[in-house]
């Protein structure tokens, strides 16, 4: 073997952050969407319509950030949605999603279509950080991202700071768990949920933009293929908690890459691209186990509307 | 000082007169949602609509085709209102209906000498065994570790889709196909009947129609039925009450994956004749199956209509496709938005709603 095992980690893992970076995003932005007792299935919607959003508008600009913003302002119009008919008109929050997320394959369909097969000129660039990047070997294989990437990194500690040491968070979980304890504490229940799931469809925003102004990039007509279902399932088996969302998104994308790794050796490229699929399944199969085992599971008022009169 | 908030007042019983105004009023506001969508994506929304509406519903072929795409709108739509009813969110048909398709072709593939009058129930069966497994997994894992039935349906619509080209450019690609990535012709004796000069292969339709009567009345008037019910509205009491929710889980998915399977066998044996490519087989019924169980508010007699109106849709769909040349996903918008209205009318036929300052 001409490649030495510390060399295959490095190299597994500069194909695997990349991949895994439009998954951690969703799954961080979905982390505080249900921390705050609201279930977004919409999140393949709201990636799509980032990617769409993200690449049309870098196209046309020729700035990759005008794009990858308008993916957050998108992503967080599409949640807001969601937001007003679970949180304000309480309809049931699994159908509610599911209804996003077809209207966002659909008009990113629409919207895309004079886009497939068009160049990107202002795609989003690795970046050189003074002394790591330049590092033999490692540098080359593991400093050389975009600043997306380390963005998404830092946002994990940033988060769960955020979730678990501050006041914000105390508020933000207290209204997941036992709303009607908040509300009497003179939390605004409804706002800090439309706060929540909000901030969750930009991130799916940023998330899905990743995927067409760097990763690809290109668009492609339903280029998410099922990574917003991923992000839903990544948010279990990180049990709610953004540490562990990293782990999970990046594991994911090793997958991926796993893919690609094993087509030459002759296995169907179908039977690969079930792999992610399968391993999700399982993956659900054995946090539920753990989450039973340990006690710990969703936030208690997860998927449950909030109204003070019918406590 | 209190801020002006929406208050909600449970009706003590919703007519049912209201209850059919909210869903048209729903559809409507539907309708004027999507096509401000279309203004805003460049297509004309008036050109749109009376494409739609002539592709679907305005002439003869137009209605042949329409009932011929809701026949497994129908046989995947009832079997979901039935899961629905149990909260069983079996997200998955779409993947039942793809294994409905390939274990009717694997019944081809084994017996091609029978005769008609065994070979077509065959695969019917085979169909409703096949869409049975693909939702027995989701169903288990409910019912025994408690996983989301949610992501586990839908992931299994990917394997299943991957499996499908896995079979046709593999190992069931036919011979005379000329590279094309499709099994050989099914034989002649598999093939569903159609009403002369169409697409409607009947006894399929009728299936549905004799299924969704068998489901209305298994909800309604049996035992099993009423636990159903209970469970799906409160499983706590239902749990109080000494139902079996592991039976029912079971027993809801396997009938709603069967039926999607039974739906999927339609399609090959009826229509194509053939496994192809997923795509191909199936625009994602099993998916607007999803709005033709909630569009019946869950009645499995009131999906033999909403199952005939999504047709409609679908084949509309097809004409604007073709017409303005647009991509396939357009169908998608409709899916969405008429869910969200429908959702949101469900509400307003059983609260009362007012916004108080």
């Amino acid at each position: 073997m001409g490649v030495n095992i510390f060399e295959f980690i490095l190299l597994a893992l500069r194909a695997a952050i990349p991949a895994g970076t439009p998954l951690l995003y969703g799954t961080l932005g979905e982390v505080y969407a249900e921390r705050s007792g609201v279930l977004n299935l919409g999140v393949e919607g709201m990636m799509i319509m980032g990617a769409v959003s993200g690449f049309a508008v870098a196209h046309t600009t020729g700035n990759v950030w005008f794009g990858i913003l308008t993916a957050a302002l998108v992503g967080g119009l599409l949640a807001l949605i969601h937001a007003f008919a679970c949180i304000t008109l309480r309809v049931n929050q699994v159908v509610s999603g599911l209804a996003l997320t077809m209207l966002g394959l659909g008009i990113s369909g629409m919207m895309g279509k004079r886009y497939v097969g068009q160049p990107l000129a202002a795609r989003l660039q690795p970046i050189h950080i003074p002394g790591l990047s330049d590092l033999p070997v490692i540098g080359e294989l593991l400093f050389r991202f975009d600043i997306l990437v380390y963005i998404g990194i830092l946002l994990v500690p940033l988060l769960w700071f955020l979730l678990y040491k501050t006041r914000l968070g105390i508020t933000l979980r207290s209204v997941g768990e036992n709303p009607a304890a908040a509300d009497a504490l003179g939390v605004n229940v409804a706002f800090v949920r439309y706060a929540a799931v909000v901030f969750g469809g930009m991130m799916a925003g940023v998330g899905g933009a990743y995927l067409s102004v760097s990763y690809a990039p290109a668009w492609i007509e339903g280029m998410t293929a099922g990574a917003g279902w991923i992000v839903i399932a990544l948010t279990i088996f990180a049990i709610w908690d953004p540490r562990r969302a990293l782990l999970g998104a990046y594991l994911f994308g090793g997958v991926r890459v796993l893919q690609y790794r094993l087509q030459p050796l002759g296995i169907s490229p179908n039977l690969l691209n079930m792999l992610p699929f399968l391993l999700t399944i399982l993956v659900l199969w054995i946090s539920s186990g753990e989450a039973a085992r340990r006690h710990i599971g969703a936030p208690a008022a997860l998927m449950t509307p909030y109204s003070r009169e019918e406590r | 000082m209190k801020a002006p908030h929406i208050r909600f007042e449970r009706r003590l019983s919703s007519p049912p007169g209201l209850q059919v105004v909210a869903l048209i009023v729903a559809l409507l506001l539907a309708m004027i949602t999507v096509g401000i969508i279309f203004y805003f994506l460049g297509v004309n929304p008036f050109v749109a609509f009376q494409r739609i509406f002539r592709g679907g519903f305005g002439s003869l072929f137009g209605l042949q085709e329409t009932v011929t795409k809701s026949i497994p709108l129908m046989l995947a739509g009832v079997g979901l209102t039935l899961a629905f009813r149990g909260r069983m969110y079996n997200i998955g048909a779409e993947g039942q209906l793809l294994m409905g398709a390939v274990f009717a072709t694997g019944v081809i593939r084994i017996v091609p000498d029978w005769p008609s009058y065994l070979l077509i129930p065959a695969m019917f069966l085979s169909g409703f065994l096949g869409g049975m497994v693909w939702a027995f997994f989701p169903a288990i894992l409910k019912a025994r570790f408690r996983v989301d039935e949610v992501l586990t349906s839908l992931m299994l619509v990917y394997v299943a889709g991957e499996l499908v080209r896995f079979l046709v450019y593999g190992p069931w690609r036919g011979t005379d196909t000329r590279g094309f990535p499709i099994t050989d012709e099914f034989p002649l004796a598999s093939h569903i009947p159609t009403l002369a000069g169409t697409r409607i292969h009947y006894p399929t339709w009728l299936l549905a129609v004799l299924l969704a009567v068998m489901i209305y009345v298994l909800l309604t008037r049996t035992k099993i039925g009423y636990e159903i019910r209970v469970t799906g509205e409160n499983p706590e009491a239902a749990r109080y009450a000494g139902m079996n929710y592991q039976r029912v889980a079971l027993l809801v998915m396997l009938i709603s994956g069967g039926l999607a399977g039974l739906a999927g066998t339609g399609e090959v044996a009826g229509i194509h004749f053939r496994l192809r490519p997923p795509e191909a087989i199936s625009p994602g019924y099993g998916f607007t199956a999803i709005i033709v169980a909630w569009l019946a508010r869950l009645n499995p007699l009131a999906a033999i209509l909403t199952s005939f109106l999504l047709g409609g849709l679908l084949v509309g769909g097809d004409a604007i496709q073709i017409a303005l040349n647009l991509p396939a996903a357009t169908v998608q918008i409709f899916n969405g938005v008429i869910l969200l209205f429908v959702i949101a009318a469900d509400l307003f036929a059983q609260y009362k709603i007012r916004l108080e300052v």
